[in-house]
């Protein structure tokens, strides 16, 4: 095939997935898309520069110190990716750039094998989030199952776009490749960084609807905890909705050999 | 040096002979007022501008660096070298393509795998792609490189071993006995098809721009294995700029992230600066936080990066590889030796690259050595200057200059005379001075940096004896008086190579530095040093239980009036922890300038009868490029006479100013710290109306009426030879005799309790060529103090 032929269907397929998907811009929707969580540079500001003073809360550390432990002495920098995740539970989602440096200093690294890891893993915010963060699944058979229309919900009704935090500072609204529920698509991960390290949940809420992710936000709102899993009344758990449709009776047996009769 | 050689050889057929004819004498100083018959005089071997010795005329290889050389040529440093039974030999020396030497340390551990279906016998713990270059087969790569830690990140050394169902990286695989390697089916090429497409879909097609153009290994990959055309249609990704500071330009959308410059920045500079940063297709090189790199060794992940992603900020834009010439020569910016490549152009220097020696430099090269050649262009001194009686300098002919220098000398008496040679003198020059002073009865001769009371009495006293490269092999280490990482950045890779590779145990005695690895610092003063000489610090057993252990003590203790107490006492720590050994010798003295080896073995220390307070009752001085010797404490009426190529801090006092020429312009002979003979080449034309400088010195020695036996750079070598040999013989290393431990006069004096002091206070500035620079200044702006 031509490759100039082949560009122009690039094209359109390009044209048609932006104009269906929301009435946002197009270019602010490709950037966002790339960059779901920030650049790979880390550029100072009132709120995260390396002179904010940070450091663990003693029930944390203790934490920390308990984690370290697992590991040999001569590798404790094995325990950066749960130091992290520690320290963004802590810091309300994010890990400002003091975070990190703590951490390097606590593993007796360099910083920048600290920045290595976090900036390598999605699920490591390094720019502010919501109190609550939501996670769009953006994978395959969620988006099959509408989860552009929960993410545009969602969008919508908090007013904001994706990585931006509301006014409020409570929610946020990230996307997230495949968690594992595609037979419940579409879902959500809710990232409950309300209280701390110790009350941190992260939660799924699976088979949504717009309707049923806005009640959603709306309960978290009140400072209520939505039963997490299927949102589908029908279901439970993973099993089909208005109950079982296999195994309905004793299963039969595999045939054998009837091995007297040989 | 084959050239000279032969002439020198020549002349030892024929007794050397001091009174040459009358008619050369005369042709000689004929030849020096007119720069017209220098050129075509015969018989005499002049280096300006394109009349250059045969050594210097390297084929149209202008582009050859490093990098390229990586790739096409097979690297002596990948080659094992040692013996093997002459049995075997015959079958290894015919399996082998491209006439490829592999020769195997241990025969009893080695194996057999076969490369293209020849047979090649390789040490056990070797990978596939070395088995493929010990066979004499280039395998593209990107990412490899022999001296850095393995990745297997960029997929083109991809190669099929037989009975394997996918292609295989080849330098991450240890090859295994029997292994039926192959490396030219169609699977192979196209794998590599396949992985270069992968390369250059994010990759710019920006190549007429691009710095590396020409010497690029992605370049000339793509062109022997790639595609002609990519099936990639998207837009290519964009990365944003990183500023690295004022030496490594970035480009980062042409990287390619084999991670070369991240793995040399920990493991060989060893700063934590560089790093990985993001994932897939968002991930880049960067260091996060914005920050210069701040090393001494930056310079080289311009040589490293295999695309243009890292390119020399200096050199950006101004020549393209391919037009220029190579002049294979010697770094003079510290007492290392670091062996370069001077690319120029036309007269002017455009850049300076390493050049491979395992035994100095490896392929790395210092900041300082790389960057500092725009100084070359500054603050020349280009014609000859008199002091007029108005205090002013004044151009004025070789002759007046010559005639003015003379007139002093033959005023003067020869023990208020003193000749000092600056840091980067070359051998020929300092044998001229010392002839010229000493046959006017003068002894009062010193090397700069030497202190008040120099000796050269012993050479194993003042080098490093155990070699840059036996380094490698210490266990433990003790530095005296020396902040190696800004003295010899290229000695501290060795030092961290010996950390990194056999845990050896660094301590120092001196400033608080950031050597860059783990090391004890111990004191800062002599206070310390006593307490192990006197076996009483703990560090002095650890001393003594080593296999190989180092003692290294910088040239700084030179200075210090107490400095035979201070070399007793580490003379006490050699002998009490047996430091030299029947096979070791571990005694290191690490000089700081390009001169000075070479000055001690030529004997430019004062004479016996020379006061150490001279200075008060010196009449004429002659500095040969001394820059950075005080001169405000010799008297008034101190004639001073300035021979040198910049004007740095001590033309403000000369009283003459003869213009020499700088190491990129002359055929110098240089020792380094470890005695190392090594010699540069002319890569541009001497500018304006400066001479070579030994020739200045053999004209003011004709003016001044005792005239220097020898008219060419043969004889005067002739003569090096008769006072020591061992600067007659380039590229080699004469080792010094054992050190002979009951050579100090027993009643050393007192050691002075002040603390050793930092020698060089900024890295970049250390003689008159860095200070002429401007990139070196930038240097300094950007990272003082950041440096230990």
């Amino acid at each position: 095939m031509h490759a100039g032929r082949r560009l122009a269907q690039a094209f359109a397929i390009a044209r048609r997935c932006t104009s269906s998907a929301s009435s946002y811009p197009q270019e602010k929707r490709s950037l966002t898309r790339w960059y779901s969580t920030a650049l790979n540079l880390h550029k100072d500001s009132p709120d995260n520069n390396p002179n904010v003073p940070w450091d663990f809360t003693p029930a944390n550390m203790a934490t920390a110190k308990e984690i370290m432990s697992h590991y040999p002495a001569n590798y404790q920098q094995s325990a950066v990716i749960p130091l992290l995740d520690l320290a963004q539970q802590q810091h309300g989602g994010w890990l400002p750039i003091s975070a990190m440096n703590k951490i390097a200093e606590v593993l007796g690294m360099a910083p920048i094998r600290v920045y290595e890891v976090a900036t390598f893993y999605s699920m490591f915010n390094r720019t502010k989030v919501g109190k609550y963060h939501l996670l769009v699944c953006g994978t395959t058979p969620c988006r099959l199952r509408g989860s552009c229309d929960i993410e545009e919900a969602l969008l919508k009704h908090l007013g904001v776009e994706r990585n931006e935090v509301t006014k409020d500072g409570l929610f946020s609204v990230g996307e997230m490749e495949c968690m594992g529920c595609c037979v419940n698509a579409p879902m959500i991960v809710v990232a409950d960084y309300t209280k701390g390290a110790e009350g941190y949940t992260y939660n799924y809420y699976e088979d949504l609807t717009p309707k049923r992710v806005i009640e959603l936000v709306e309960i978290l709102r009140r400072g209520e905890a939505p039963p997490p899993g299927t949102q589908n009344p029908n279901r439970f758990n993973s099993a089909p909705a208005g109950g079982q449709k296999t195994l309905l009776c004793e299963p039969k047996p595999p045939p054998c050999r009837d091995l007297d009769a040989c | 040096m084959g050239c000279s050689r032969r002439i020198i050889s020549h002349l030892k057929a024929r007794p050397f002979n001091s009174s040459l004819s009358s008619i050369r004498d005369e042709s000689f100083l004929c030849q020096w007022y007119s720069r017209s018959s220098i050129a075509s005089a015969s018989g005499h071997r002049h280096h300006h501008g394109h009349n250059q010795p045969h050594e210097a005329q390297r084929p149209s290889n202008a582009g050859f660096s490093p990098k390229t050389a990586s790739f096409f040529s097979f690297r002596p440093s990948a080659r094992w070298i040692a013996t093997e039974p002459a049995a075997n030999h015959a079958s290894t020396s015919t399996s082998a393509v491209n006439n490829a030497v592999l020769e195997i340390i241990n025969p009893n551990d080695c194996i057999e795998v076969f490369v293209d279906g020849h047979s090649v016998k390789i040490p056990k713990g070797m990978t596939v792609f070395q088995a493929c270059e010990a066979a004499g087969v280039d395998i593209p790569r990107f990412c490899y490189h022999p001296r850095l830690s393995i990745a297997g990140n960029c997929r083109m050394c991809l190669v099929e071993v037989e009975k394997t169902p996918k292609p295989v990286a080849s330098c991450a695989m240890p090859a295994m006995p029997g292994m039926k390697i192959k490396t030219d089916t169609p699977m192979v090429l196209k794998a590599r098809e396949g992985v270069m497409e992968f390369l250059l879909a994010n990759h710019p097609l920006d190549c007429p721009i691009c710095d590396q153009g020409g010497e690029c290994d992605l370049q000339d990959q793509s062109m022997a294995f790639g595609s002609d055309r990519g099936r990639f249609i998207e837009t290519k990704r964009t990365v944003l700029d990183k500023n690295l500071g004022p030496l490594v330009k970035t480009v980062m959308t042409r990287c390619i992230q084999c991670t070369r410059c991240v793995r040399f920045a920990s493991e060989i500079a060893g700063i934590q600066d560089l790093g990985v940063l993001g994932r897939g297709g968002s991930e880049e090189i960067g260091t996060y936080v914005e920050r210069a790199m701040a090393s001494e060794l930056s310079g080289n992940v311009i040589d490293i990066c295999p695309v243009g992603a890292l390119t020399s900020k200096p050199f950006a834009f101004t020549a393209r590889s391919w037009e220029l010439k190579s002049t294979e020569s010697i770094d003079v910016s510290d007492a290392v030796g670091a062996n370069i490549t001077i690319n120029s152009r036309g007269p002017e220097v455009m850049r300076i690259l390493p050049r491979l020696s395992e035994e100095v430099n490896e392929e790395w090269l210092s900041d300082k050595a790389r960057f500092c050649y725009d100084g070359l262009k500054r603050q020349r001194l280009s014609e000859p200057m008199i002091r007029n009686a108005k205090g002013r300098l004044e151009p004025a002919s070789w002759y007046d200059a010559l005639k003015a220098v003379a007139s002093v000398i033959a005023k003067s008496s020869p023990d208020q005379m003193a000749g000092i040679a600056g840091k980067v003198a070359d051998a020929e020059s300092m044998m001229a001075l010392k002839d010229l002073l000493n046959k006017l009865g003068c002894e009062n001769l010193r090397c700069e940096g030497d202190g008040l009371r120099p000796t050269a009495d012993i050479r194993s006293d003042y080098l490093m004896n155990t070699t840059i490269y036996g380094l490698e092999k210490a266990d433990v280490c003790l530095l005296i008086g020396t902040q190696l990482r800004n003295e010899a950045p290229l000695v501290n890779t060795r030092l961290r190579k010996a950390v990194r590779n056999n845990g050896a145990k660094v301590a120092s005695i001196g400033p608080a530095v950031d050597l860059t690895y783990k090391h004890t610092h111990l004191g800062t003063g002599p206070e310390t040093l006593m307490q192990v000489a006197e076996g009483q610090h703990p560090f002095f057993s650890v001393l003594a239980k080593a296999k190989n252990p180092v003692v290294i003590v910088g040239a700084g203790i030179f200075e210090r009036a107490d400095r035979e107490a201070v070399m007793a006492a580490v003379q006490k720590i050699v002998e009490k922890a047996t430091v030299v050994k029947e096979d070791w010798n571990g005694f290191n003295v690490l000089l700081l300038n390009a001169s000075h080896a070479a000055g001690l073995d030529l004997g430019l220390v004062p004479g016996v009868g020379v006061s150490t307070n001279w200075k008060e009752s010196v009449k004429f001085l002659y500095l040969l490029g001394a820059d950075d010797t005080p001169l405000n404490d010799i008297p008034e009426d101190t004639f001073v006479v300035y021979q040198g190529h910049h004007g740095d801090h001590s033309v403000y006092r000369a009283n003459v100013i003869l213009p020499g020429a700088t190491y990129t312009e002359k055929e110098g002979t240089y020792a380094n710290t470890e005695g190392r003979v090594q010699q540069t080449l002319p890569a541009v034309p001497i500018i304006g109306d400066a001479r070579d400088d030994w020739k200045i010195l053999r004209a003011v020695s004709e003016v001044a009426k005792v005239k220097l036996p020898y008219d060419t750079i043969s004889a005067l070598r002739a003569r090096m030879l008769a006072i020591s040999p061992n600067l007659f013989r380039v590229d080699e290393l004469e080792p010094s005799s054992r050190w002979v431990p009951d050579s100090k006069p027993a009643a050393p004096g007192k050691v002075d309790a002040s603390p050793f002091k930092s020698t060089i206070e900024n890295f970049y500035m250390t003689n008159s060529i860095c200070r002429a620079s401007k990139i070196m200044a930038q240097c300094t702006a950007a990272f003082s103090g950041s440096k230990g």
